[in-house]
């Protein structure tokens, strides 16, 4: 649901990440741009404006920390505060009480609450081996409890008899009784649609609250709802006093901005989210996820967070700039390697990579273990300083004593060798196509699965694949990282990996940026 | 339509009132009401009070400058009016008034003469066109926007003005939408053409049209299942309907009206977008006016679209449909007496 509004915000990111330094005029513009997205996502004004406050607030205070690029601060403080309004904890419907327990549905017209009902009494007699009763207080629009009745007997679940001429409450307390008797643990009442301004029918709803003690109060809400949604969560919770939320239609359209409204509005948590008119179509909400997929960095900013506390920004610079020259040498090449260490290891990275972690276990089989990068910064170690800065020095009796300074044999001295070579001819191929568009990062990112033994053919059709969008190498380590080892045969499928292909990943990744390296 | 006399007159609005066949035994039927201005205004008036005192809060004693422009800006934001237009009335109040001072009752006129200027053109009445017969309605939106009440309201208005109306139950869909359409049908007279839950709905409407024919119906009103416009396989049994309707009669559907609900936000300007194209809808319908949403999208979608607004709903009752005045819309907005 939150298609567009993800679309709009990490392409603002994404503009502030590719700048080196942020001026306070640069963030402001950044706002702005914020909130104009947020307002078109139908995120109600008061809650874009918290929004914005706190982020310049938390900007403006923020450390400076040296080793991310400031665009990247930024990034993860919109995402602290989209999970602060979110949420962070995922809430069920709760059903920790005396059965029978009784869950209240409120919401406008045509917000979906009976149909909501139906897919709740599913889920909680499905998965959860509930018995469930479903009763319609809904007096009022014609064919309402014949709704609700025929939902019952659709999905096999009891519906408490209609008797005509009751009013909500009698219906209400019949159906306590009724669940009492035949041992119900759980009573879904659904209560007629109302407007937030009709007191009668709220003081109704009220009643049947009291009468029935609720352990859940959910009200429904469309997802569709533009700045009203403020109005009718505050409303429903003022005078009511619900629990948590229902978002029906989520499969609307790209917007979701009641989502953020209503959550943030009243406090409530989302419990759950209408996705489709089946009765199955019901989905438990997560807001961390959600606030991840708004943002569409995927786990990056946890990636970002690991890199703020190892990484030391200059020293990337320093190297990125030397291999974008072409000077990419032995020493700087130990630099990498120290770095992917720094931040757990190859397999510790690859997790970070949404889609990535099936892999992990791979890597594992593979020996790619921390060993693997040690021996090769030994092999580093036991090179002259000459020889680090000239690697074509090294013939065979030099091999011979690295190999047995660093307590490993010749073959692998060899093949780091031929790896930094590749390696430096793959920074140059890059640094000389400097075109940083959107794909760049993940140029880099595939450097990382493919990095192993590819060819220069193999390079172009990883560039060509991509886009053309190789970048200045701000991830150079990690390109040779998995040397040799049996996932250098993966990397043309890497492509089509599932966890890659998803849109909403791909701008986080066009974004990555985990070593700070500032484009020039 | 109705008058402008703002008195709490449950008479005229019984007279005016399109006369629908003795109300419904529902409780809320019997207390009398205020004419639908009045409603449509009380409805209006926690949003246009809000935004009305927003403005009176806001311009007096002080000059116009950009910060107070932007509160305004944020005021309009808050009525679903859209960034577009926010930022149109607030450029309109603000030229030539830099720096001066400047009243808020000025300013909510202003407010109400943008929003008015644009809706006049788009605040045009249904016409049911008697050489066509029957007159094909095809009601189509979302669901929960308030289609089949709306069709229960239409026959009702239909029927008072002596009209043969038939009913066509196309949400074969959801659960109860076809015993729903009947109730209306027993209230307003009209009979009302079904098939059963999960039939083919363009089958019913092929039914429906041939018996709407042998009736002499004069309208035939067509619900359909609720559907949300990025759903494109339900877009497109929609084309089907439509194109079963063509089989019978070249120029049907005579209209096709889009229902909106009022709290709807910025995903109206896509529903009409894609509606339009898929179904070819030539009016627009808003609901649930009587809420505290204040279907500011309207100014938007009349800009953008430029498609006729034939009536908003304000209620539950029967008569509680009325047709689209733009002047009126723009003051109850603006929060003007």
């Amino acid at each position: 649901m939150f298609e567009s509004l993800s679309d709009k915000l990490s392409g603002i990111l994404n503009a502030l990440t590719r700048r080196g330094a942020l001026s306070e005029e640069d963030v402001n513009l950044a706002l702005r741009e914020v909130r104009r997205a947020l307002i078109e996502a139908d995120v109600a004004l008061d809650v874009v404006r918290s929004f914005t406050d706190k982020v310049r607030e938390r900007a403006v205070g923020a450390e400076v920390v040296r080793s991310v690029s400031p665009g990247q601060m930024v990034i993860k403080i919109v995402n602290d505060v989209l999970v602060d309004t979110l949420g962070s904890e995922a809430s069920p419907i709760d059903l920790e009480a005396v059965p029978p327990v009784a869950i209240l549905m409120v919401g406008l017209q045509g917000s979906g609450k009976t149909t909501s009902t139906g897919k709740i009494a599913r889920r909680l007699s499905d998965r959860m081996k509930r018995k469930v009763l479903m009763a319609s207080l809904d007096t009022r629009r014609p064919a309402a409890m014949e709704q609700l009745a025929s939902l019952g007997k659709q999905l096999a679940i009891e519906v408490l008899p209609i008797i005509a001429g009751q009013s909500a409450v009698q219906i209400a307390k019949r159906a306590m009784d009724a669940a009492r008797l035949g041992g119900f643990d759980v009573v879904m009442l659904d209560t007629a649609g109302r407007t937030t301004v009709d007191d009668e029918l709220m003081a109704e709803v009220a009643e049947v609250k009291a009468v029935t003690k609720p352990h859940e109060v959910l009200l429904v809400a469309d997802a569709l709802t533009g700045q009203d949604a403020v109005n009718t969560a505050k409303a429903f919770d003022e005078r009511v006093g619900i629990t948590g939320i229902v978002l029906t239609r989520v499969d609307g359209d790209g917007r979701g901005g009641a989502a953020l409204s209503m959550r943030a509005i009243t406090g409530k948590p989302i419990k759950l989210v209408g996705t489709g008119e089946k009765m199955d179509a019901l989905e438990d909400f997560h807001p961390a996820r959600i606030a991840n997929r708004i943002l569409g960095m995927g786990d990056v900013v946890s990636l970002v967070e690991k890199a703020v506390e190892n990484i030391d920004q200059e020293k990337a610079m320093r190297t990125a700039e030397r291999m974008r020259k072409g000077q990419f040498d032995l020493t700087d090449m130990r630099d990498q390697l120290q770095q992917i260490e720094k931040i757990g290891g190859v397999g510790g990275l690859m997790g970070m990579i949404p889609g990535v972690a099936k892999m992990k276990n791979q890597i594992a089989a593979s020996h790619l273990d921390g060993k693997v990068v040690k021996h090769q910064i030994a092999i580093v170690n036991s090179m002259t300083a000459a020889e680090r800065k000239n690697p074509d020095l090294l013939k065979a009796s030099r091999k011979k004593r690295i190999a047995a300074g660093a307590g490993v044999s010749v073959e692998l001295v060899n093949r780091l060798l031929k790896q930094h070579r590749q390696m430096a001819d793959m920074m140059k191929l890059m640094g000389q196509n400097k075109r940083g568009g959107p794909m760049a990062g993940l140029a880099n990112m595939f450097g990382i699965g493919g990095g192993g033994m590819p060819s220069p053919e193999e390079i172009a059709a990883m560039q060509k694949q991509m886009g053309g969008g190789a970048a200045l190498p701000e991830f150079p380590g990690a390109a040779k990282a998995p040397a040799g080892l049996p996932l250098a045969g993966s990397a043309p499928k890497l492509p089509g990996l599932p966890g890659l292909g998803v849109k909403p990943t791909l701008p986080g990744l066009g974004s990555f940026n985990p070593f700070g390296g500032k484009k020039k | 339509m109705s008058d402008d006399t703002p008195k709490k007159s449950g008479l005229l609005s019984r007279l005016f009132g399109t006369g629908a066949p003795a109300p419904a035994p529902e409780p809320l039927a019997e207390a009398p009401k205020p004419s639908w201005w009045q409603r449509l205004k009380h409805g209006l008036a926690r949003s246009s009070s809000s935004i009305g005192q927003g403005i009176t809060d806001l311009f007096t004693k002080r000059k116009l400058d950009a910060g107070t422009l932007e509160e305004f800006e944020d005021v309009l934001i808050r009525a679903d009016l859209g960034l577009p237009v926010a930022t149109r009335i607030v450029e309109a109040v603000g030229k030539g008034r830099y720096g001066k001072e400047i009243e808020g009752e000025e300013v909510k006129a202003i407010l109400a003469a943008e929003v008015t200027r644009a809706l006049i053109p788009v605040a045009l009445p249904l016409v049911i066109d008697t050489a066509k017969k029957p007159f094909v309605i095809l009601m189509v939106g979302v669901n929960g926007s308030g289609k089949t009440t709306t069709i229960g309201k239409l026959a009702a208005k239909f029927s008072a003005e002596g009209r043969k109306v038939m009913l066509a139950a196309g949400d074969t869909f959801r659960a109860a939408a076809i015993e729903q359409l009947q109730v209306w049908g027993q209230r307003t007279g009209a009979p009302v053409i079904t098939r059963p839950q999960g039939s083919d709905a363009s089958g019913l409407v092929f039914d429906a049209l041939d018996k709407a024919n042998e009736a002499g119906s004069d309208v035939l009103l067509i619900d359909t299942a609720g559907r949300l416009q990025n759903r494109t396989e339900l877009m497109v049994e929609l084309e089907k309907v439509i194109r079963v309707i063509k089989k019978k009669d070249e120029t049907a559907p005579h209209a096709t009206l889009l229902v909106l609900d009022a709290t709807v936000g910025q995903n109206a300007l896509s529903q009409v977008e894609i509606f339009g194209k898929m179904a070819g809808v030539t009016g627009l319908v808003m609901t649930k006016l009587d809420g505290t949403a204040r279907g500011g999208i309207l100014v938007a979608l009349a800009e953008k679209f430029g498609l006729p607004v034939h009536f908003i709903g304000i209620g539950e009752a029967v008569d509680d449909l009325e047709p689209f005045n733009a002047d009126e819309f723009g003051r109850a907005i603006a929060g003007l007496e």
